[in-house]
């Protein structure tokens, strides 16, 4: 049984059909891509799996727990976190503030604690301060922990995202376009980077881009959509030599 | 410890100011009474005003039943000193007489901070599901329905006002609470809760993302800021003896919003500032009543044109000290990856 | 049944007032998003300038001319009080978010409220009569002269709004802007002109609300505005707020629900009706009857 498993979902916005009976399965440490022409309906999938949307039909399976239709917050607290492809940081808040308020609902702490400054709120306090700040140096933001988010280059804004979300302790991370607005150079250092989280932490990856090179790059499997419907899932060589998809859209790798 | 120390101390101020202002303690030494009133009001406006930020300011959910909520306190707490002061006075035989004063107080308020909050949690949970404008409109009817409800019991005056309610509140039962207030509200925003709440007011949909009950957060600081208002209101009927609702309309409600947003909607310190600003003004002015409100509003609107982050802003007022300001820079390169 | 008809026709009529008010509301925050609090105070304005003006021409017999300068030329002077409100006050925030603009909305109003009194004086005025009064018995059911007025004004107003918004460019034009606001810039759309339009006409059918009240009911407040106007941006949110027909079916809903509580129940919950419906509307379905909902994109 896969650790996400989507069964004949579809997706319709009144008479427009985003999604239609999809089926994907992602397991456990599993690198999943996830690409197509823009309006494929990619993050609409992120979207429906993460309880944005609830479907309009099909069904959504996480770790044997029918989860379609459920809030985002509950979805999340399952392990299953995500960034966007509209970057959405906190911006009023720093750098480690945000990462901070994705380790919430790993915690115990209550808001009576909180009021009465308990021996347990200020145990909590510092061990979320220390994990966050071991994230932070994961993705190199360490320098920039008291920095307000709003005011970091793009690049970096995109890393906090992917830092924040990991800090929901996930085990299948959702990465919407992580590579957009990176030069080649920086892309890599992703790809490794990726790599790197999913053979630390464990965690399956289901990644959206655009950028092939990333996808072909690190994804065992690649799914391909076109205006909503699946036309190849397979390993990235296959892909790349399917008439089906070079006809759908590749774009220069 | 440390902060059993600055709690002790607090209160011995308040105590030996409250003791010169009203006379009681040095003989001849005494506020003018208009001043001291002014200043009473000033202290309840804050602990409003405080409230209302909580969940106005700092978790971007814009209510406009503040007054409401206040209500309920007011008329609460005043019932039960009136209704029941005797009994509960008698009960409480044998404590001393001054504390006995400050017990019923105690016990009035707690109920009406008690029905504020079930207020509160009952507009809260169907109405924060809304957003921004129709929530305000929301908050706005569940005020002005509270009001005519409460307008309609005629056990509490009715169109009347209802009037002997004993003068238990003073200076330093105002201002104790106002600590009080401000204290609370400041260690909700600086506690993990609190960044939820300052992540629902930047991105509340990211801040379900990141698995946030945002829900749960929102209702939970709108029944607190409910129950500080319905303290703010106990005071208040405590202190000027009478209670009518013509004092608590949307009205009321609106220039509470006027204090937080002249400070900074998401500053404490804003808060306090913008409701002192406020009484002074007011009082300033009174002479030109006529003139207030209509250059208040001018305030108001030149105010959103000019400076809508209001004096502060989402600072508060220690960060104006040792705050360096560094260039964003972008930081080194990702080293190699770990283990490649 | 005699009672319930002569309601209905009540309702009809107090309906067709609200539903005026509520067509500027909803027209201002399809192009906006913006609860334009002041738009009650408009009214009142319209109301008190249709008094000056009858005044003026008083001596004269009350005669239909006269009446129709009047109505003409306090929706003239609203349509251009709007379009200041709209210059000086809100296009300056335009760009800020909704909690701002809400603010400053109140602020408007605040200040229109306070001004008024102390321009017009606090106590209330009585709009003198501007059409010689008739009463009218159909079917058992009393209709005066002030109720047909107000009525045949009113769906006269409101079906030469339909055709200016279906019919003509600018109307389309309107209509475009409700929908997406940059993507009518982008077509070449004069946005500021349109803007400045809507809130024109949604004034100038304010006014003509105000000066058929002060027709009907001749006592008007600096005041007036705060209650008509909220119950009318009820019925605007009832029908669905940025729908035109919307506010009109609102309208007259509102309206004719008021009269049957205060005719039914007791005139004690007349006010508290419209609130009642509201937090109704807003929890229960907010986006109004003939609404759609709109989902953020994620």
């Amino acid at each position: 049984m896969a650790l996400l498993e989507l069964s004949g979902v579809t997706m319709r916005f009144g008479g427009l059909v985003a999604v239609n009976e999809l089926n994907l399965n992602i397991e456990p440490g599993h690198l999943y891509g996830l690409i197509g022409p823009n309006g494929a309906g990619k993050t609409t999938v992120f979207n429906v799996i993460t309880g944005v949307y609830t479907p309009t039909s099909g069904a959504i399976r996480f770790d044997g727990s029918d989860i379609a239709g459920e809030r985002s917050g509950r979805i999340t607290r399952r392990g299953i976190a995500r960034t966007f492809q509209n970057i959405r940081l906190f911006s009023d808040m720093t750098v480690l503030e945000n990462v901070k308020v994705a380790f919430h609902c790993r915690q115990e702490a209550t808001v009576a604690s909180a009021m009465l400054r308990t021996r347990t709120h200020a145990a909590e306090e510092k061990r979320v301060e220390r994990e966050s700040l071991e994230l932070l140096k994961i993705f190199s933001l360490d320098g920039l922990a008291g920095e307000k988010a709003r005011n970091l280059p793009y690049g970096s804004q995109r890393r906090l995202e992917i830092a924040r979300a990991m800090a929901t302790t996930p085990r299948i991370l959702l990465l919407d376009e992580p590579a957009a607005g990176m030069n080649p150079h920086e892309s890599i250092q992703l790809m490794d980077l990726i790599r790197w989280v999913r053979d630390r932490f464990g965690m399956a990856v289901l990644l959206v881009e655009h950028n092939m090179k990333v996808v072909m790059g690190i994804c065992e499997t690649v799914h391909v959509l076109d205006y909503g419907s699946t036309i190849a899932i397979g390993k990235p060589a296959e892909i790349q030599r399917d008439p089906k998809v070079i006809e759908a859209y590749l774009g220069g790798a | 410890m440390k902060g059993a120390l600055w709690a002790a101390g607090f209160v011995g101020v308040l105590l030996l100011l409250n003791g010169l202002f009203t006379g009681t303690l040095v003989p001849g030494v005494a506020m003018p009474p208009y001043v001291l009133q002014v200043l009473c009001l000033a202290g309840i406006n804050v602990i409003l005003a405080v409230s209302l930020n909580l969940i106005n300011g700092f978790t971007g959910q814009f209510s406009i039943g503040h007054a409401g909520f206040m209500a309920i306190g007011a008329y609460a707490s005043a019932y039960v000193t009136v209704a029941w002061g005797d009994r509960f006075r008698a009960a409480t035989g044998f404590l001393p007489e001054f504390a006995r004063d400050g017990a019923l107080l105690l016990f009035a308020l707690a109920v009406g901070a008690l029905l504020a909050a079930v207020a509160g949690f009952f507009v809260g949970v169907p109405s924060l599901r809304l957003r921004g404008d129709y929530l305000a409109i929301v908050t706005l009817g569940f005020g002005e329905i509270i009001r005519v409800f409460i307008l309609n019991i005629d056990a509490v005056g009715g169109a009347r006002g209802y009037s002997g309610i004993p003068k238990l509140a003073n200076f330093f039962w105002i201002y104790l609470f106002a600590g009080i207030t401000v204290l609370v509200v400041s260690r909700t925003v600086n506690s993990s809760f609190g960044r939820t709440l300052i992540a629902i007011r930047e991105d509340e949909i990211a801040a379900e993302a990141m698995g946030v009950d945002t829900t749960r957060s929102k209702v939970v600081s709108f029944v607190l800021s409910s129950a500080m208002a319905g303290v703010g209101g106990g005071l208040f009927g405590h202190y000027l003896m009478y209670l009518h609702t013509n004092s608590f309309t949307f009205i009321k409600s609106i220039e509470i919003i006027i204090m937080i947003v002249i400070g900074g909607l998401g500053s404490i310190t804003g808060s306090v500032l913008g409701a002192v600003l406020y009484i002074a003004l007011t009082e300033g002015l009174r002479e030109f009543s006529q003139y207030r409100m209509v250059l208040f509003s001018l305030l108001l609107v030149i105010i959103m044109i000019v400076r809508p982050q209001g004096i502060l802003g989402h600072h508060e007022f220690r960060e104006l000290f040792g705050r360096r300001r560094r260039a964003p820079v972008d930081p080194a390169p990702l080293p190699p990856a770990p283990g490649s | 049944m005699t009672t319930f008809l002569q309601q209905l026709v009540n309702g009809l009529s107090l309906g067709s007032i609200y539903a005026l008010i509520a067509l500027g509301y909803t027209m201002v925050y399809g192009v906006l998003r913006l609860i334009n609090f002041a738009h009650g105070d408009v009214y009142m304005v319209g109301a008190y300038v249709g008094y000056y003006l009858s005044r003026r021409l008083q001596g004269k017999e009350p005669s239909l001319p006269n009446a129709i300068l009047v109505m003409l030329g306090a929706m003239a002077a609203c349509a251009i009080f709007g379009l200041l409100i709209e210059r000086l006050a809100y296009r300056p925030v335009r760009r800020a978010s909704r909690l701002t603009l809400l603010i400053t909305a109140i602020g408007v109003s605040l200040f229109i409220e306070n001004a008024a009194q102390l321009v017009f004086g606090p106590d209330p005025k009585f709009f003198p009569s501007l059409a010689p009064h008739a009463e009218f018995m159909v079917a058992g059911v009393r209709l005066t002269s002030e109720q047909i007025t107000v009525i045949v004004v009113s769906f006269m107003l409101m079906i030469l709004l339909r055709f200016f918004i279906q019919k003509t460019r600018t109307g389309k034009a309107m209509r475009a802007v409700s929908f997406n606001l940059d993507a009518a810039k982008l077509m070449g759309i004069s946005t500021d002109r349109i803007i400045a339009t809507t809130f024109a006409v949604g004034s100038a059918l304010a006014a003509a609300a105000g000066v058929l009240i002060g027709m009907q009911i001749p006592k008007i407040d600096p005041l007036m505005g705060i209650l008509y106007g909220l119950k009318a941006f009820v019925a605007a949110v009832l029908g669905g707020i940025g729908n035109v027909p919307g506010a009109v079916l609102g309208g007259l809903l509102i309206g004719t629900s008021e009269v049957m509580v205060v005719g039914y129940l007791s005139s004690t919950y007349r006010d508290a009706i419209a609130f009642g419906i509201l937090i109704l509307v807003l929890i229960l379905r907010p986006q109004g009857i003939l609404g759609r909902v709109t989902k953020e994109k994620v």
